[in-house]
C-alpha cells in the first residue's frame, strides 16, 4: 500500500514538471478566451458587433440621448429636411408628417424593435429547447406528435401565420412577440432535437446514465450545454429575421400601436410622403437595414467562432 | 504488479453472476421488409468475484460491447438473468436498482468521447456524488481531490476542461470518475486500446493497483490479447455472440482448446523476431449476425469442422478444467 502510494507520488511529481510548461500555455485558454480570440479574427463581425453595441446603448439610454420628446409635435416645422439635405441642426434627421423629431423617434423605435426581436428570440428559444429536449428524450409517440405539429407549423409562411395570430390575439406589443415567436419555434425545436439525438448516443452521456444521473438533469445539465453553440448562432441570426418580421407586422398595422414609435410603423406612416419628402420614409428603412446587417455580421462571426468543426482541437 | 492471491479464493462471494444472457435487437430494414432480429448475444454465462478480472475477448461485432451494456444495466437482457451482489437485476425494486447503479461503473474505450466537453474535471468527478449521495459540497470536493491524486493527477487540474488533457490523462480521469461511488464491479470497455503503448502500460498498472486497493471486480473487454494475458484471471472467448471458451487465463493462454481460441491466440504478436510463427489464418469474414450459420457458429471457418457441426449447436461443457463449446474437444 505505502509502496504503491509512493510510486504514484513519484509519478505525479514527474508529470508535474512536464505539466508546468503546458500549464502556462493553457492558462489563457479558457473556453471564453478561445472563443473571443476566434471571434476577433473576423473583422466584419467586430464591425457588426460595434454597430450593434451602439444601437443597443442608444436604445437603453434613449431618455438621455434623444434630443426631443418622442411624441411632441412641432407644428411650425412639419416635414423638416434632415441636416445633410439642407435642414436645421434643431432636427438633425428632420421631422415626420406631424412634426415629430425623426431622430428621437428612431432612437425610441430602436428600443421597441430590439425589444421585440430579443423577446422573440428568448421566447421561441426557450420553448423550442423545451420541446426539442422533450421530443428527443421521451417516448417515440411524444417525439412523433411534437415533430409533426412543428412540421405542420412550417407549412405556413411565417408572416401569414403571424398576421393570423395577431388577428386572433388583437394587435399590440405582446401579441406581436407571441405571433413572431411561434413562426420561429420550429427552427429551435428541430435544431435541439437533432443535436440532442446526436449527443445521446455519445459515451459521456452513457457514462452519466451509468452514474445514475436522472433524466431531467441528463437533458438539461449534460446535453443542453453541448448543444448551445448551434442554438446561440441560430438565435443571433434569427434576431435579424425577427426584427424584420416585427417591422413587417408594424408596417401592416398589426404591430405596436401608436404613439409608441416602431420602425416598421414609422415606415408605414411616412409612405404617403415618399415622393415629396423621401427622407422620412428612407431613415427608418435605413435603421432597419443597418441593424439587420450588423446582427448578421456579428452572427456570422459567432458561427465561425463557435463552429465545432473548426474548434475543440 | 503481482496480483493478490487471496482474492482468487472467492471468500468474498460472487459479485456478478450472469446466466444465459441473451440480447436481441430488432432492426428495421425499410418499409417493405419485415423487421430483422440481430442476435447480438446468446446464452452467455459467467461469474465474477471481488478482486478478480474476467477478460472478454472476440472480434469486432462479436457482442463484447453488448455484454458491457447489459452488465452496466444500460440495456435489459432479452433473456437470461443477471445477479449483481446477490440481487437479481430484473426483479430489483427501484431502491435496489439505485443501489446497483452505484455498484457497477464503466470506463470507455475512447477517452475523448467519454468526458463531457462542457464540464470541468472537478464537476465531472463530483457529479456522481452529487446525484447519488447527500454529501455536502466540502465533503464532495475533498473526495474528488483524494481520488484525482489517487489516479496520479494533480488537484490543480480540477478546474480544467477535458480538451486540455492528453488521452492518457483523460483515461485516468475517466477511471477516477468511475471509482467515485466506490463501485464493486468496473466494466472496462477496451480501456487502453485508444492509448499509446507507453501510456497503456501506465494505465494498466494503475488499474491493477486500484483493483487491489478497492477489491474491485473487473469485466475487462478487449481484443488486445497481450493486454488480456497481463491482466486477466479468467478469459471468456466469444464468437458471434456465443461463448466459445471460458477458463483460467494462464491455462487458456498455455493451451487454448476451442479452434477459434487457438486461431485468435495464434494471432497475438510476440516480441521476439526469432520466435516460431505458426499462425492459424482464418478464411472468410465474421458472418452476418442477421443470418448466423446453423449449428456451431464457427463451423464455416473452422479447420476441425465435421458434418455434424453444421447441424447441432455445441453447448458449453466442462472439458480439461474449463468450459468449451466444441464437439471436437475431448473431455
Amino acid at each position: 500500500m505505502t509502496n504503491k502510494s509512493k510510486s504514484t507520488a513519484a509519478k505525479a511529481s514527474m508529470q508535474s514538471a512536464a505539466d508546468a510548461e503546458i500549464q502556462t500555455a493553457l492558462q489563457s485558454q479558457t473556453p471564453f478566451r478561445a472563443f473571443w480570440s476566434a471571434f476577433c479574427e473576423n473583422r466584419g463581425a467586430l464591425v457588426g458587433l460595434s454597430i450593434l453595441a451602439i444601437i443597443i446603448l442608444a436604445a437603453i439610454f434613449a431618455d438621455f440621448i434623444a434630443p426631443h420628446s418622442l411624441s411632441e409635435q412641432y407644428r411650425d416645422s412639419v416635414r423638416a429636411q434632415p441636416v445633410f439635405a439642407g435642414g436645421s441642426w434643431k432636427f438633425i434627421l428632420g421631422t415626420d408628417g406631424v412634426g415629430r423629431d425623426t431622430l428621437s423617434r428612431l432612437i425610441y423605435g430602436a428600443r421597441t424593435s430590439l425589444f421585440i426581436a430579443l423577446a422573440v428570440v428568448v421566447v421561441s428559444m426557450f420553448f423550442g429547447i423545451a420541446l426539442g429536449l422533450l421530443a428527443a428524450s421521451t417516448s417515440v409517440a411524444v417525439d412523433v406528435v411534437i415533430s409533426r405539429v412543428i412540421e405542420s407549423l412550417m407549412a405556413f409562411p411565417s408572416l401569414v401565420l403571424a398576421v393570423l395570430l395577431v388577428a386572433v390575439l388583437g394587435p399590440g406589443l405582446f401579441s406581436t412577440i407571441i405571433a413572431v415567436s411561434i413562426g420561429y419555434l420550429p427552427t429551435y425545436v428541430r435544431l435541439m432535437r437533432a443535436c440532442a439525438k446526436t449527443e445521446l448516443s455519445k459515451d459521456y452521456v452513457t457514462a452519466a446514465k451509468v452514474m445514475g444521473v436522472g433524466k431531467f438533469r441528463l437533458m438539461v445539465r449534460t446535453i443542453l450545454p453541448n448543444c448551445m453553440a448551434p442554438l446561440i448562432v441560430q438565435a443571433a441570426l434569427g434576431t435579424s429575421g425577427a426584427l424584420l418580421e416585427a417591422a413587417a407586422l408594424g408596417f401592416l398595422g398589426f404591430g405596436v400601436q401608436p404613439p409608441t414609435p416602431e420602425w416598421g410603423a414609422m415606415l408605414a406612416d411616412a409612405r404617403e410622403f415618399i415622393r415629396s419628402d423621401p427622407w422620412i420614409v428612407t431613415l427608418p428603412g435605413l435603421a432597419i437595414l443597418i441593424t439587420v446587417i450588423a446582427i448578421n455580421l456579428a452572427g456570422d462571426g459567432l458561427r465561425d467562432a463557435l463552429d465545432p468543426k473548426l474548434r475543440r482541437s | 504488479m503481482t496480483k493478490s492471491t487471496n482474492s482468487k479464493s472467492g471468500d468474498s462471494g460472487k459479485i456478478l453472476v450472469a446466466k444465459n444472457l441473451s440480447r436481441n435487437y430488432t432492426v428495421s430494414r425499410g418499409v417493405f421488409h419485415p423487421l430483422a432480429t440481430v442476435r447480438a448475444l446468446t446464452d452467455v454465462s459467467f461469474d465474477l468475484a471481488a478482486g478478480e478480472t474476467l477478460a472478454v475477448v472476440g472480434e469486432s461485432g462479436s457482442g463484447k460491447s453488448t455484454l458491457a451494456r447489459l452488465v452496466t444495466m444500460i440495456e435489459a437482457p432479452s433473456a437470461g438473468s443477471l445477479v449483481i451482489n446477490g440481487i437479481d437485476v430484473a426483479q430489483a425494486t427501484a431502491a435496489q436498482r439505485l443501489e446497483l447503479r452505484r455498484q457497477v461503473q464503466i470506463v470507455f474505450q475512447d477517452p475523448f468521447g467519454s468526458l463531457n466537453p462542457r464540464q470541468t474535471i472537478g464537476a465531472a468527478l463530483a457529479e456522481p456524488l452529487l446525484v447519488n449521495t447527500k454529501l455536502g459540497r466540502v465533503e464532495r470536493e475533498s473526495q474528488v481531490r483524494t481520488m484525482i491524486e489517487r489516479v496520479g493527477l494533480r488537484p490543480e487540474l480540477l478546474d480544467r476542461y477535458p480538451h486540455m488533457f492528453s488521452g492518457g490523462q483523460r483515461q485516468r480521469i475517466a477511471i477516477a470518475r468511475a471509482l467515485m461511488l466506490r463501485p464493486r464491479l468496473l466494466v472496462l470497455d477496451e480501456p487502453v486500446s485508444a492509448l499509446d503503448l507507453s501510456i497503456r502500460a501506465q494505465v494498466l498498472n494503475l488499474l491493477v493497483e486500484l483493483q487491489d486497493e478497492f477489491k474491485l471486480a473487473y469485466l475487462f473487454i478487449s481484443h488486445d490479447l497481450s493486454v488480456v494475458k497481463h491482466i486477466a484471471d479468467q478469459v471468456l472467448v466469444i464468437y458471434l455472440g456465443r461463448a466459445a471458451e471460458l477458463g483460467d487465463s494462464a491455462q487458456l493462454f498455455a493451451k487454448p482448446l476451442h479452434p477459434y481460441s487457438r486461431a485468435l491466440l495464434s494471432a497475438t504478436p510476440v516480441a521476439d523476431p526469432l520466435a516460431k510463427k505458426d499462425r492459424i489464418i482464418l478464411s472468410g469474414d465474421l458472418p452476418s449476425p442477421f443470418a448466423p450459420p446453423s449449428g456451431c457458429r464457427f463451423h464455416p471457418r473452422c479447420a476441425a469442422a465435421k458434418p455434424h457441426c453444421s447441424e447441432q449447436i455445441p453447448v458449453l461443457e466442462a472439458k480439461q478444467g474449463r468450459t468449451v463449446a466444441c464437439f471436437e474437444v475431448k473431455g
